[in-house]
């Protein structure tokens, strides 16, 4: 019997299984299905990341490092190579290795922490034969990195996510040419740091409201056709282009990994494809706590530390029997120009002292009002002068400003033009 | 006078800057677009002399893994990004190495080390 189960081991379950420690539980048991913790942060080997946390830059390796020796440190029970088939209403988990064969224990409480998985060819539908040479950035990313193989000499980059900017720069340092990078949408996905240090730093050119429209080679990429789109995003007839190239990485976007979730009946956001949280980052099974790319992707590891360490610490106060249900309960709703807010639902009772809103935009804005209305009444108004959908924005509420009034429903919403 | 249209990335704001350079004059480089003091810093030193952090990866034997991520310990000068990678790509090292170990000490006289930025064994 386990008090906390942390499934996965990368960032957010380290990070929760660390803080639910710090409140005095004991039995903790992290479950990862690689052959060492750390996850995705072993293999994104640039630097940036720990600005927020630790006030330095680290590389991705060097910020799990600390995580993984804090875990150690502590006595946190890890089991590695293993593969959690299926969690229960009833808080057994169900895991498989080859060590130790079938597996089921029992925990008083659970933290879902199996982040995301990236989207592939199939889920854009890129018409064209099916060659070598088409991977996903982090795929790519992992066999450079890690493993010891370069992906290709001629790169063609699709998707300008932080992962494929990331991977520009790689492979040209690692002596390959990318060609080019293109992005569907009329704005750049990735953050401005990485398009200056990656793309612009290495004259890598950016073609934004481009795509591919076919791949073209028999067993290994030749090449692809280079199709402009309009503002609607169909293609611009006559605009096709076809460039050679040997190797196609996709940086299309990421998926949080819920097969785990959806088995439990759990409340999904249509918009993050992750679960709907409290404030306790508590999902809408009692007892199952979820954190990190799982719930909604991030930009930077440092804001998963931070919402992993909200899960771990009322992780813990669950399984002691110290999280309240009773209660007030505020609605988080995302207004005009806002496509998400994280967390969806706030017990008033359970507020420390501050609860963070995390959100995105629908589209690039300048100049605007970002407007925090209580059930309809602006309590807040924020100058933004850029807001981006590739950079998370976040909101911290004192406790004051939801329980003054009986408030039922917080909404967020941007306006343009001045008051 | 020449001007160099730069994008600041000291914050997330991404300004565009304007950094004009007049070499008669006693302020040399001009920067304009930029809306916080830090901005003309950075756009001066992208002028006079760029640098940035280094990571990639070496070769590691009898470890779980072939690649060793490493970085330098400071920048180094933009120009010199592909110097580095030759050097490092000469490099072979063996576990165990800890986090922090020096690989390649003072790399072509930067002052700057390349050390290894996790452990493994």
């Amino acid at each position: 019997m386990y008090d906390v189960a942390v499934i996965g081991g990368g960032p957010a379950g380290l990070a929760a299984a660390i803080e639910a420690r710090r409140n005095g539980i004991q039995n903790i048991l992290v479950i990862e299905r690689d052959r060492e913790l750390g996850g995705i942060l072993q293999q994104c080997i640039h630097n940036g990341f720990g600005l927020h946390i630790f006030k330095e830059e680290l590389t991705g390796p060097e910020y799990a490092e600390r995580f993984v020796n804090e875990l150690n440190e502590l006595g946190i029970e890890y089991k590695l190579d293993s593969m959690v088939l299926e969690i229960t209403k009833d808080k057994k988990v169900h895991y498989v290795n080859s060590k130790d064969g079938f597996v089921s224990i029992q925990a008083k409480s659970i933290i879902l922490a199996m982040g995301c998985r990236e989207r592939t060819r199939g889920a854009i539908g890129v018409a064209g034969t099916r060659p070598a040479g088409v991977f996903t950035a982090g795929t790519a990313q992992r066999y450079l990195n890690m493993e010891g193989y370069m992906v290709g000499k001629k790169i063609v980059i699709l998707g300008s996510g932080d992962i494929g900017l990331i991977m520009a720069r790689r492979l040209t340092l690692e002596g390959a040419e990318v060609k080019i990078v293109l992005e569907r949408m009329p704005y750049p996905g990735g953050l401005t740091r990485n398009i200056v240090q990656c793309l612009n730093d290495y004259n890598i050119p950016l073609k934004v409201s481009h795509t591919i429209s076919s791949i073209k080679g028999k067993d290994r990429v030749e090449g692809v056709t280079i199709v402009q789109l309009d503002e609607s995003g169909r293609i611009i007839p006559g605009s096709e282009q076809f460039m050679e190239c040997d190797t196609l990485i996709l940086s299309v976007g990421l998926i949080p990994e819920n097969e785990l979730s959806e088995k439990l009946e759990m409340r999904l956001d249509k918009v993050t494809k992750g679960p709907y949280v409290n404030e306790a980052m508590e999902t809408s099974v009692s007892g199952i706590f979820a954190c990190g790319n799982v719930v909604h992707v991030h930009d930077i590891v440092d804001y998963v530390t931070e919402e992993s360490r909200i899960a771990g610490r009322n992780a813990a106060k669950y399984a002691k029997g110290e999280l309240k249900t009773e209660g007030r309960l505020v609605e988080t709703v995302p207004g005009n120009g806002i496509s998400y807010i994280v967390p969806h639902t706030i017990r008033v009772n359970n507020i420390e002292n501050k609860v963070d809103l995390l959100m995105r935009v629908r589209q690039v804005f300048h100049d605007v009002r970002m407007i925090i209305k209580a059930d309809g009444e602006k309590i807040r108004e924020i100058k933004k002068s850029h807001l981006l959908p590739g950079e998370m924005e976040r909101v911290s509420l004192d406790i004051k400003a939801l329980t003054c009034k009986n408030i039922a429903k917080l909404e967020v919403e941007i306006c343009e033009g001045e008051e | 006078m020449s001007c160099k249209e730069i994008i600041c990335i000291v914050c997330p704001m991404g300004c565009h800057l304007q950094v004009a350079e007049n070499p008669n004059m006693e302020e040399v480089y001009e920067v304009a677009g930029n809306k916080c003091p830090r901005g003309k810093v950075y756009g001066i030193n992208e002028m006079v002399n760029p640098t940035r952090v280094l990571t990639t990866t070496i070769k590691i034997e009898n470890a779980p893994l072939k690649r060793l991520p490493v970085k330098t310990n400071g920048v180094v000068p933009k120009d010199k990004i592909f110097q580095c990678m030759e050097v490092i790509n000469k490099v072979k090292v063996a576990s165990p190495v800890n986090m922090g170990d020096v690989i390649v000490s003072n790399i072509l006289n930067t002052g700057v080390d390349i050390v290894a930025s996790r452990s493994m064994r």
